[in-house]
């Protein structure tokens, strides 16, 4: 069971997440609620490298190990970071322009292009 | 060696350094220069790319490795740097990428002296270009998610150029919440399926392919997010919105973007997963999303009023042609007797109908573009009788409407014949729903042709002038090729489509390219 809870947080965030992204009608709670999202598949990754008891995936400063984490999620999960950073900026970026245009942060009300 | 052994990596980097060089530009003219001599040189390395895998093969490149074509270290299970890897369909959607991005960008050169951020524009467009050629050249699952992501990006910046207007940034804003959702629900996938073979590349992953739960989990979660992206109903909502709003030039790109995202699905489908995954079931999801993008992309085209949005509707329901063509392939993927009798026809109806509409869609929206330039409205209600002003466009834009309703000799006609001879022979219905939506896009463009090009002059058009020179030179690059694809159909079907889907069908060989035939 123990085992199992950083998966079961991955779930629990991803659900809260999805929730965020098609219930939510407030824009900036939208770009939290991917971000949320975003949390949880990095989350993932770095659960799926991870061997319980094993040491740091760096030869030199690993010292003396029996068994390592694995590095390539890690790596990912660093890619994955920072392309998050770019698209949230970008988000905030156009939360700012609609905001600046249609002076509400409803999606309701940020609907002229529709049919 | 030769250098074209290095042709995968060039084809990436050149686009990429002119997106960076773009940004230092200090003059127009500089700017325009480096846009265009880029555009060029990107493309001649895509047809090279194509003229060299059509000669020696599927090819592969190392990148970061002591050796170009060392995939696979001695000692090593499992190939552990990214690898692109680039077979005949994947040259054949580079180069047919490239061909429609060299007219968008010459098509484009003259609205940038309407804005003030050209380099910007240059450089996103350049990113954007890297974006869609790295998706259709990697062999590796996480690079593909990157090149997503860089394409997905820049396309944001892109649909949004004209921040002045609401419209615009609303529609991006969708485009980029469902985009950045649905990258993220393939990087799920990418997860699992490190988890389970404990390696990134696809071919790797494909040799050792055993379909269990989790398996159908990660396919179901790259289909997903690759339907959403190609645009395929039901998740097609954003892109009338992205399409239509878009600058005119950009969103002639964007249908060979949408196209690359196509390409990751039946590169996963057939060469991923392929003859291990059993049963019809994903042949007929696949099938099912084209016959909806088909059918309800063009009920909704009829009743638009804005031409760019009319368009972007049709290219929801072309993207249905190539989905039920290449989803009839994927039906007879197990059954060599069903390959010969309908699937490898529809294979080559569906693939010859993706070089078809990055053409003829591409033509239409420049000829959208080329009539917000000249008159300033898309609005087919305030458009009418400027085809004595505007012959050159005029023309160009009834080539490309004759060929997207498939009217012969056009090659739309060619491919959609294909494809209605092979889903015949599987369910009279599938055939009955192409024709029906083949009459429903030329009910449609009859509607455009006649409300906007011809009929009285109107007084308030009257002063209206035919597009600059760069912008014809754009347009005609497309217009020859549809012309070209029209009066040859058979040279293109032997040399550009068939070698295409052979090699989409032989996951063997892919996999062969990079694992080797020791192991």
């Amino acid at each position: 069971m123990i085992n199992n809870m950083p998966m079961i947080a991955v779930g629990a965030l991803f659900v809260i997440g999805l929730y965020g992204v098609l219930f939510k009608r407030n824009i900036i709670k939208i770009a939290i609620a991917v971000s949320v999202v975003e949390s949880s598949t990095n989350l993932f990754l770095i659960v799926l490298g991870y061997r319980t008891g094993g040491s740091i995936p760096v030869y030199t400063l690993a010292g003396d190990f029996k068994k390592m984490v694995l590095p390539t999620p890690q790596a990912l999960t660093l890619t994955a970071i920072v392309i998050g950073l770019a698209t949230t900026a970008l988000l905030l970026t156009l939360i700012m322009l609609l905001y600046k245009h249609y002076e509400t942060l409803d999606v309701y009300e940020i609907r002229r292009l529709r049919g | 060696m030769s250098w074209q052994v290095h042709l995968p990596a060039l084809v990436l980097s050149v686009p990429l350094l002119g997106a960076f060089v773009a940004l230092l530009m200090v003059k127009p003219i500089l700017r325009n220069l480096w846009f265009t001599f880029i555009l060029v040189a990107t493309t001649v390395l895509a047809f090279l790319l194509w003229r060299r895998v059509g000669i020696s093969g599927t090819m592969v490149y190392v990148m970061g490795g002591e050796k170009w074509n060392l995939t696979l270290p001695s000692g090593m299970a499992l190939p552990i740097r990214i690898i692109m890897e680039v077979d005949a369909f994947g040259a054949f959607m580079i180069l047919t990428g490239s061909l429609a991005t060299l007219a968008s960008g010459l098509f484009s050169i003259r609205f940038l002296d309407r804005v003030h951020d050209g380099n910007k524009f240059v450089a996103l467009f350049f990113l954007l270009f890297t974006g869609m050629l790295g998706l259709e050249a990697t062999g590796d699952l996480f690079n593909f998610f990157v090149f997503l992501e860089i394409a997905s990006v820049a396309s944001f910046g892109l649909i949004a150029f004209w921040r002045d207007s609401p419209e615009a940034v609303e529609a991006s804003f969708k485009y980029a919440v469902l985009s950045i959702f649905v990258a993220l629900l393939f990087l799920i996938g990418v997860g699992i399926l490190y988890g389970i073979y404990g390696t990134l590349n696809m071919a790797a992953v494909a040799k050792n392919m055993q379909v269990g739960f989790l398996e159908k989990v990660a396919l179901v979660l790259f289909i997903t997010s690759m339907a959403m992206k190609c645009g395929a109903v039901p998740l097609h909502m954003w892109e009338p919105d992205a399409y239509g709003q878009a600058p005119a030039g950009v969103s002639c790109f964007l249908v060979v973007v949408g196209q690359a995202s196509l390409y990751g699905m039946f590169r996963i489908a057939f060469s991923v997963y392929g003859q291990a995954f059993q049963g019809s079931v994903l042949a007929w999801i696949i099938i099912v999303f084209g016959l909806l993008s088909m059918f309800i992309g063009v009920i909704m085209a009829v009743i638009q009023k804005e031409a760019k949005r009319l368009m972007a509707y049709h290219c929801i329901s072309q993207t249905g042609y190539m989905l039920m063509g290449i989803g009839l392939g994927l039906l007879a993927l197990s059954s060599p007797q069903a390959m010969s009798e309908y699937g490898f026809t529809a294979m080559k109806g569906g693939i010859f109908h993706i070089i078809n509409n990055a053409m003829y869609k591409g033509l239409l929206f420049l000829t959208a573009g080329s009539l917000f330039y000249a008159t300033g409205t898309t609005e087919l209600d305030k458009l009418g009788g400027i085809s004595r002003n505007m012959p050159y466009t005029t023309m160009m834009f009834a080539v490309a409407a004759a060929a997207i309703a498939g009217l012969p000799p056009f090659n739309g006609f060619v491919s959609k014949l294909l494809i209605y001879e092979s889903s015949f022979v599987v369910h009279p219905f599938l055939a009955v729903v192409a024709m029906v939506t083949s009459i429903l896009t030329l009910a449609s463009f009859v509607k455009v042709f006649q409300s906007g090009f011809l009929g009285p002059s109107r007084e308030e058009l009257a002063s209206t002038r035919e597009v600059p020179l760069t912008m014809i030179v754009g347009m005609s690059v497309l217009c020859l090729m549809i012309l070209g694809l029209s009066l040859m159909p058979n040279w293109a079907l032997s040399n550009l489509i068939e070698p295409a889907a052979r090699d989409l069908v032989n996951q063997a060989s892919y996999i062969q390219a990079v694992m080797g035939s020791g192991l």
